[in-house]
């Protein structure tokens, strides 16, 4: 019995580059090892926390290193890149919203989402500093 | 019959922790990452035992940090796991267990360590 072999199209290594549309996909998508990677060490700090003072103090020390310092500046930046292009690609992915017979405009959606997203931000820093 | 696709369940899961990351999620590496081990920007020492130990004993602290955690690993599993595509890399066993595994370990181990941390 023969194989199926199915045509499978060549595909060229960075053929997103071509195209800025591609390029803002892929950036977008980017984000994702570096959430995951954030999530990681936030997992490490509570294991950390569950062991005892001395566990606590030794992950405390090692994020007052410059390179975690430093990975925690990009991280930033990477975060906040994913929240404008979350929003940004919002009036997409969410079913169209219809106010007053009307569909709300692209622009509508992504500007409340940012909003939202500062106030929310805002909400956790006061609270973390107020905490305990 | 035929089988129900198991995707809308992790694309809600996907969905929830892009949400949740875009919401705080650059605040909360800001807090972690570099407030809390420099010592900035709230009173007191945010990096005291005693301190991160009450944010995760309490049950809103608790919750947060779970669902940050869990979600946030979700959330990148399901978004690299269909990139890989765009990489001309098939989706198969391996590519899953390092995507969703990940997320799943990550999630039980948050478990752990929140109730290792006592209530």
């Amino acid at each position: 019995m023969a194989a199926r072999r199915p045509y499978v199209r060549p595909m060229q290594p960075g053929w997103w580059r071509r195209n800025p549309y591609f390029v803002r996909y892929m950036a977008r998508e980017a984000t994702a090892p570096f959430v995951a990677l954030y999530a990681l060490i936030l997992l490490a700090g509570l294991v950390c926390l569950a062991e005892g003072p001395e566990a606590w103090r030794a992950y405390i020390e090692a994020l007052q290193s410059r390179g975690w310092l430093a990975l925690h500046v990009l991280l930033v930046g990477i975060f906040t890149y994913h929240t404008f292009s979350w929003f940004a690609i919002m009036p997409k992915t969410l079913p169209p919203v219809i106010v007053d017979g009307r569909r709300l405009e692209a622009g509508a959606i992504t500007g409340a989402g940012l909003a939202a997203a500062t106030l929310c931000m805002w909400i956790l820093w006061i609270v973390a500093g107020g905490a305990a | 019959m035929s089988k129900r696709s198991n995707q809308p369940f992790f694309w809600a899961l996907f969905g929830a922790g892009g949400m949740l990351s875009a919401l705080v999620g650059a605040m909360l590496v800001f807090i972690t990452g570099i407030a809390m081990p420099l010592g900035i920007g709230a009173p007191g020492d945010l990096a005291a035992y005693d301190r991160a130990l009450a944010v995760a004993r309490s049950v809103p602290g608790k919750l947060f940090l779970f669902v940050a955690v869990s979600l946030f690993l979700w959330h990148a599993a399901h978004r690299t796991y269909h990139t890989l595509h765009d990489f001309g890399i098939k989706p198969g066993a391996i590519a899953w267990v390092c995507c969703y595994g990940v997320a799943l370990a990550g999630t039980l181990v948050a478990l752990g360590a929140l109730f290792a941390v006592g209530f």
